[in-house]
Order: structure tokens, then sequence, then C-alpha cells
């Protein structure tokens, strides 16, 4: 257990540190001098030369990484090229306001898949099961932002019950902050709702064909029952691997979702860093939010050794 | 030894059921995969027509027509430039094509040889690609397109290699899988014992036999560059413009979203209509053709 343990972590400090060098090259090989960026075209050779020196943009490229590496576990991710202002207090106000949209979404997703999913399996022969899954065959082909805008149409232009887009802090009023969030939420969750759907039928249609379901059925437990106590735990395990991944395409849900409705989050202060050249924020946007993604695949992976003990073993 | 026939070892499902091809294939496809099969070739065919004719020229500009609806001269409306939508949005799935085209291209050519590397050479090689490529799906792929974009400006050829790049790891994991079945069967051990060099093994035998799988996942991975690239040109990041795309024109729908509905309503039918086409064409295509699934259901 402990070898397992251990090997998980050393696998997981090498992917953070394999990440973070592909996005400091990546950043760095693609054609366009940052210093050229700031200044605009017509830079004179002495003016790109001085900017180059303030940023630090002379110096090997090693210490360049090592400097703005070292800085990222105590939140420091220095100074941005074009505002001249320290780029972490921002981007972690923002980040806060990312994270309420894609946990909630999450958290509603599953709400929904889990029950939906399962009563799709059992009845994966009757025209209801057969209907959820045709539903959620549509579901998954319908890009998140498109299902925001409908939304919007239909909730806050056209029927006027919930406002059509920006935020509200909660802090400043709670009951406002609740009714921005529905429609983003609801919007994200939707299309999350329909590809987890599918994964938990898999899953529960797996765990059907076992053969200790079958005894579990024989002892006279209706099959609702015998999911209940003995199906759901195992098919859990798949199921939980998916939210998981799935984590990484609702983080970029949300940085297209934010667009559609005007919200604050770390998407919109990546598509602004994009749009304005802001070449460091970019690059810490983006690794702060593989960083997110990665602890959570590897927080799944270690909880996957508490819920299913014969990992442990394999490998 | 080259005597092998590739096409009748289609995995252990055995002779009972020699794999389809051509018309067998077609005719075995569930329902829904011919429904899927259809839209794509509709698609297909839409693209090949604008490319000769639209009913108007998609760029040309009639600001006295603007946001019109549904009328005789242009049945699915007109944008705010008064441009006719049904023109643009047949000009569009060349876009959408395209873009599933060399991103999938890309995908498969890199992540395919990775994988069957990977289930041959097992040992650091097989280490490496399998956790590169875990690594790599557990980053979010669209980041990349975004990075691109930040650095070289927004094109479709950033967007299309982008996504072929974040794509090719499912290639390498479904390759992998496919190529450790295959190398247990006789017909690998054999070419080995007459000492064939392992990569003509790779050509010869182990490519010819997952091949099968690699079109499954290309059909399920054009479904998803489409996503992307919709997203991406949504956010300013795909096509520029004027270059027609379906994603850009739900960005611009937005801003009408009250007026003009129908300009959100077509682009976002278009892409959904494509999206569940190759879907519903990629599961087909599983059902018949992948072995471990094969005789399920």
């Amino acid at each position: 257990m402990i070898r397992a343990v251990g090997g998980r972590v050393l696998r997981f400090v090498l992917t953070l540190f394999a990440t973070s060098v592909l996005v400091f090259a990546f950043m760095r090989i693609l054609p366009g001098d940052p210093a050229e960026v700031v200044l605009g075209t017509g830079a004179t050779e002495e003016a790109l030369e001085r900017t180059r020196a303030e940023f630090g943009l002379d110096r090997p490229l090693a210490e360049q990484y090592w400097d703005w590496v070292s800085g990222i576990p105590v939140g420091d991710f220095g100074v941005s090229f074009i505002t001249g202002e320290d780029i972490s207090p921002v981007v972690l106000d923002r980040l806060a306001v990312s994270l309420i949209l894609v946990v909630s979404a999450m958290a509603l997703a599953l709400l929904v898949a889990v029950p939906l999913g399962t009563w799709a399996a059992v009845r994966h022969r009757r025209a209801d099961g057969i209907a959820i899954s045709a539903a959620t065959q549509f579901g998954i082909a319908v890009p998140n932002f498109l299902a925001g805008m409908l939304l919007v149409a239909v909730f806050a232009l056209g029927l006027g019950w919930l406002p059509a887009n920006s935020w509200m802090p909660p802090a400043y009023d709670p009951v406002q902050f609740v009714l921005h969030l529905i429609l983003p939420v609801v919007a994200l969750a939707a299309v999350q709702a329909a590809v987890m759907t599918r994964y938990v039928r898999t899953a529960m249609l797996d765990v059907m064909g076992e053969d200790w379901m079958r005894t579990a059925r024989a002892k006279g437990l209706s099959t609702f029952q015998a999911l209940r106590r003995h199906g759901l735990r195992n098919a859990a395990l798949p199921v939980l691997t998916v939210s998981g991944i799935q984590l990484t395409t609702l983080v970029i849900g949300a940085v297209v979702i934010e667009q559609v409705f005007v919200i604050p989050g770390i998407g919109s202060e990546l598509l602004t860093a994009v749009a304005g050249r802001d070449l460091l924020t970019v690059q810490s946007v983006v690794m702060l939010l593989a960083l997110i993604t990665l602890t959570v695949n590897f927080t799944v992976d270690l909880l996957y050794l508490v819920l299913d003990p014969r990992t442990a073993v394999q490998r | 030894m080259s005597g092998t026939n590739a096409a009748a070892a289609g995995g252990p499902a055995g002779p009972d059921r020699p794999p389809a091809r051509g018309v067998g294939l077609l005719r075995m496809l569930p329902v829904t995969g011919k429904i899927g099969l259809v839209v794509v070739a509709g698609i297909v065919v839409v693209a090949l027509v604008s490319l000769v004719w639209t009913p108007y020229d998609p760029l040309q500009a009639v600001p006295e027509d603007r946001l019109s609806g549904s009328t005789l001269q242009h049945p699915l409306g007109t944008d705010r430039y008064g441009r006719d939508v049904l023109s643009i949005l047949m000009a569009g799935a060349q876009i959408t094509l395209l873009v599933g085209c060399v991103a999938v291209a890309i995908a498969a050519v890199v992540g395919t040889p990775l994988g069957i590397l990977a289930g041959m050479r097992r040992g650091w090689a097989e280490e490496l690609i399998t956790r590169g490529a875990d690594m790599m799906l557990a980053f979010p792929a669209l980041l990349l397109a975004i990075m691109a974009g930040a650095v070289m400006g927004a094109s479709t050829w950033s967007a299309m290699i982008a996504i072929g790049l974040a794509a090719g790891p499912g290639f390498a994991r479904v390759a992998r899988a496919g190529t450790l079945r295959v190398m247990s069967s006789d017909f690998i051990l054999a070419a080995r014992g007459a000492s064939q060099p392992e990569t003509r093994i790779a050509r010869r035998h182990v490519l010819p036999n997952i091949f099968d799988l690699v079109v499954i996942q290309a059909s399920v991975t054009f479904a998803l560059a489409i996503l992307a690239e919709a997203a991406l040109s949504f956010l300013g990041l795909g096509t520029p413009p004027p270059e027609p795309s379906w994603g850009r024109m739900l960005q611009g729908g937005q801003d009408y979203l009250a007026v003009a509905p129908h300009l959100t309503v077509w682009p976002g039918l278009a892409i959904a209509l494509a999206v569940l086409g190759f879907n519903l064409l990629g599961d087909g295509l599983r059902d018949v053709l992948d072995p471990k699934t094969r005789g399920r259901r």
C-alpha cells in the first residue's frame, strides 16, 4: 500500500514537472518576441534590449524557467509584462469565481446523471431506457455555449425569469448571487450530465452482468434493491475516474461559458490576456488550470486505492 | 509469410464471423449508425455543393436586408450585414470538415504509431508513452489552442494543429490496447519466428488488425474536433473572419439573441447535427467492428 501511494506521488510530481516544462517551452518556442509584443513592431533595437533586460528575458532559458516555476508553490506568478502588476492576486480572485461555477456544475451534473444513468441501465431494453440513451446522444452533441445561449433566449429574454448575464458577489447580495448563477451552471451541467449519464449507464450495465448480481437477485432482491446494496458501490469506481477526467472538460467549458454570461472568472482573465498578448499571464493561468486538473486526477488516483484495494497490488 | 490473411484475423471473434467489409459492413450497421452515416454524407455533399454553388455569395453584404427572418428569398434569414444565412452555413461546412479531417489526421498519424510501439515494445517505451498519454488526457486540451492563439494569433491552422495534438493520446491508447491483443496471436509468433524485422511486423501484421479500432476512434474524434473548433471560433481564437465558420456565426448571433434568435438556432443546429452524425456513426462502427463489444447486447 505504501509502495503504491509512493509510486503515485512520484508519478504526480514528475507529471507536474513535465507539464510546467511543456507550458514554458510552448510559450517560448512559438514565434513571437515578448519584448516586441510589449513595445509594438516599430520599436528600436535598444528599446527592445532594455525591455528584455527589465523583464529578465535576456537571461538563460533555464534560469527564467526556474524563476517562474519556483514561485508557483508559494502563489507567486511574477509580474505581467503588459500591465506591470503582480499576476497572482488578480488570477486567484478570478479563480475563486470559476471554481464556484465548475464545482456547482459538477455537483448538479452528478445529481442528475447517477439516477438517470441507473434508470437507463435497468430499463435498457424498455422504451424509457432507450429514450434516456437517445436524449444523452443529443445532449453530448450540443456545445455548452450554445446551451447557454438558448437558455438565455428562453428564460432571460423570453420569460424574463432570470438575469441574462453578469455576476453578483455572494457577499454583496446572496439572493442575486444565486439567481445569477442558475443559468450558467445549468448550461454547464446539462451537457456534462448527458456525458456522465452515458458513463453511469455503461458502468451499471457492466455491473448488472456480474455473477454476484445474479446471486443477489436469486436471494430475492429486486433489481433496484440489488443495485442499491451491491451495484452502486462497484459502479462508482469507473464513474469516479471519469468524473476526474471530465473535470478538465468542465474547466474548459467554464472558460467558454464565462464569455456567454460575462462572468469575471479565470477564463475571462485568460482570454483578456490572450487578446492583450500578455504572455506571462497566459502561461501562468494555463499552468494553474493544468495544476488543478492534474491534482484532481491525482486525488482520484489515491481515492481509488482506498475504494478498490485490488489496484494497490496490480503493477 | 506475407500470405497471412490480415482481414480474416480481425481479433478473437473466431472464424464463424468474418469481419464485415464494404457493403456487408453497411448492412450490419445498426439503424442509429445508418442515420449517422446519412447525416455525415449529407454534410459532405453540402460542403461539396457549396464549393461550386450557394444560393447567394456568402460574403456579400446587403445592408437593406439585414437581420431578416425566414423569407422566400432567404429561407434561413440574413445576418447583421444582410448576408444569406443558408449560404454561410453551406460554406461553413467546408471549414468544419477541413478542421475535422486535418485534426484527425494529425492525431492518428502521431498517436497510432506510438500506440503500436508501446504495445509491441513494452518496458520503458510503453511506460513513457502511456504515462505521457495519461498526462495529456488530464491536461485541458483546448488550452493548447488558446496558448497557440496567444503567441501566434488566431488562425484555422493553429486551431487544427492544437486540436490534433490534443487528440493524439486517444489514438495512442486505442492502438496500444489493440496491439496488445494482436501480439498474443499465432501469426505474430510465426512472423517473429521467421525473424521478420519489427517495423515490418508492425506494418504488415499489427496495423491491418487494429485498423478497425483506429477508424472508430477517428469517427469519435471527428465529433470532438468539430466541437472544439466551434468553441475556439466562438471565443474568436479559431477561424478568423470573413471565412464562414459555424462557431463564429454563433459568436455573432449572441449580440442579436433577443431580436434575431435564428442567427443562433441555425448554426447551433448545424453543429449539433454534425457532432451527432459522427458520434452515431462511430458508435455504430464500434458495434460492428470492435471485437470487445461484439456480441454484447
